[in-house]
């Protein structure tokens, strides 16, 4: 079932003049995956994102993104991939619908299929009442569960989630997961960073990122056994002060 | 040197953000404010720091009053808000400076609170801070907020961001903080540091629905609770949320809380129930709630 790679990764790196934030990682994720790029503040998660969503270009290494090359190909993989960020995700001064509207206008959707994935959207997040609202008026939960539907709008292949659940309440937080769950069944790719360990468990594998390198790359399970706890929490404090 | 608080409300507009909201805070305690994102938190240390007015009830912080004495209250706290105000073109040692200037006081005098924390980005105290990664920003928030060594700290999710080990240091530090005879009013999002705290109260839709210890709050969890574990999360989620005689269910790491709604529960009719819905490796055992069951359970 999982055999086909959607992201392969060879020796990718990214300097800043002299400082080294993505040193030379190598890994790859599988189709349908849960895959959580987990690390200590500064590790270069964010920044080995950015390249393999195609808006940073690598100093070397390679990289493909569903079949598509990150130096050469970056506008295919935009199309092919939804991406969250850690800070931005939709605009805050637009209403629900007027953000639905412009990412599915950005991701090349018809006006038709627009206004058919808007009333889609709002019923499933139950943000009916709040179509005309501006997303700053919504709890932060809502505009994250929003904000992984819109980066979901056009199909996507892969997935990037920068902290999508960072200062989310624990039922939202978990209604989140639920929905990471579903699209993953039905075929998508998730490539997740998270701070909380309760969510490294919920991956079917993860790689744990120390000062630009990948240290640990394994399911929770064997991550747990090989470091001889049995939390994840325990595993990333091993880890993460080398 | 506490914060007390007597009838608080405030209203934007038709949404009441904080109604009659009354505790207090002992000099030296380290107290938790518990509760999701609009629940009123941050209105309530904007109050507590002066930047809004309440429409009803009195407070004090340090000892002064909020609305006669605000200017002490201003020289005597720090606050870390959520969305913190650094300035993104100022390198992380200028934005140090900058924040010990303007409270009459210099780095090297006060070094010694914020060491811990700062000599983690200390490495890279020549970037400026629009190029530092989320967490890092927020640790240098941290740092210019404790800088003018204040008798009262109010942090509005601190660690929101913070990766684990920094979390665990951070704490470890807050409690060193303590110790010194600091007050300290902190919000997390983080329920196992909610237990870290002297008190907590949990607070929703802008009203206080339970103070106490950590321990005590945890005691008042009203049912038997479960650890559920099969060889397949997803399908296990979907099999009990489809349960008819289910109260509740959250992941839990590698397991699923359950609470069940009848008082004659029998794990076996689970069992039974999960094995033909094709669940393999079915276990399921009791296990003692934890400050998010409880809270998950008051917010439902
Ligand atoms: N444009 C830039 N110029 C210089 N340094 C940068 C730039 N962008 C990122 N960095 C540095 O690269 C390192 C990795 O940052 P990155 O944002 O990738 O970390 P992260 O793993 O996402 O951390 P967090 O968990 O805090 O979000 C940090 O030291 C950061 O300061
Ligand atoms: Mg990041």
């Amino acid at each position: 079932m999982k055999t086909q790679n959607v992201i392969q990764v060879e020796g990718l790196t990214k300097m800043f003049g002299d400082f080294t934030a993505v040193n030379a990682i190598t890994f790859e994720v599988k189709k349908g995956e849960i895959f959580g790029f987990l690390g200590a503040n500064g590790a270069g998660k964010t920044t080995a994102m950015k390249m393999l969503i195609g808006i940073s270009s690598p100093t070397s290494g390679l990289a493909k993104v569903a079949g598509f090359d990150v130096y050469k190909e970056t506008e295919s993989i935009k199309k092919n991939i939804g991406y969250m960020s850690q800070k931005f995700a939709l605009y805050d001064d637009l209403t629900v619908k007027e953000n639905i509207t412009f990412f599915g206008g950005i991701y090349g959707l018809s006006k038709k299929q627009i206004n058919q994935k808007r009333s889609e959207l709002v019923e499933e997040l139950g943000l009916v009442d709040v179509t005309n609202s501006l997303v700053s008026s919504l709890p932060l939960g809502w505009k994250q569960k929003l904000a992984f539907s819109v980066s979901l709008i056009h199909n996507p292949k892969i997935v990037f989630l920068d902290e999508p659940t960072g200062g989310v309440d624990p039922i939202t937080r978990r209604q989140f997961w639920e929905m990471i769950y579903n699209a993953a069944h039905k075929g998508t790719t998730i490539f997740v960073t998270t701070h909380y360990m309760d969510e490294a468990e919920y991956c079917d594998r993860v790689s744990i990122m120390v000062n630009g390198k990948i240290e640990a790359l394994d399911t929770p399970k064997k991550l747990k056994e090989q470091y001889k706890t049995d939390s994840m929490n325990d595993v990333f404090l091993k880890l993460a002060r080398g | 040197m506490g914060i007390t608080l007597d009838k608080i409300s405030k209203s934007y507009g038709k949404i009441k953000a904080l109604s009659n909201i009354s505790f207090n805070v002992k000099p030296g305690e380290l107290f938790g404010l518990i509760g999701p994102d609009g629940a009123g938190k941050t209105t309530l240390f904007r109050i507590l720091t002066t930047l809004l007015i309440p429409d009803e009830g009195v407070a004090t912080v340090a000892g002064y009053d909020l609305v006669k004495d605000y200017k002490n209250i201003r020289n005597n706290v720090g606050y870390m808000p959520g969305k913190f105000s650094l300035y993104q073109d100022l390198t992380i040692e200028e934005n140090l400076h900058f924040f010990a200037t303007i409270f009459g006081t210099t780095v090297e005098e006060n070094y010694q609170i914020i060491k811990d924390i700062y000599v983690q980005i200390e490495p890279f105290k020549h970037r400026r801070a629009g190029k530092l990664s989320g967490g890092m920003k927020q640790k240098l928030a941290l740092s210019c907020a404790l800088i003018h060594k204040p008798k009262v700290l109010f942090l509005d999710e601190p660690t929101t961001g913070v990766d684990p080990v920094s979390r665990k240091e951070f704490w470890e530090m807050l409690k060193r903080l303590q110790q010194t005879g600091i007050t300290i009013l902190v919000s997390t999002p983080y329920m196992d540091e909610a237990a870290l705290c002297d008190r907590i109260a949990l607070i929703q839709h802008g009203k206080i629905l339970e103070i106490d210890s950590p321990k005590m709050i945890v005691k008042h969890y009203p049912k038997p609770l479960y650890n559920v574990k099969a060889h397949n999360m997803y399908l296990l989620i979907n099999s009990l949320n489809h349960y008819e005689h289910k109260h509740s269910v959250y992941p839990f790491g590698e397991f699923i809380h359950y609470t069940d709604s009848r008082k004659d529960f029998n794990p076996d009719d689970l069992k039974n129930y999960l094995e033909h819905e094709n669940l393999f490796h079915v276990e399921i055992e009791t296990t003692t709630p934890t400050i998010e069951d409880t809270f998950m359970e008051l917010a439902k």
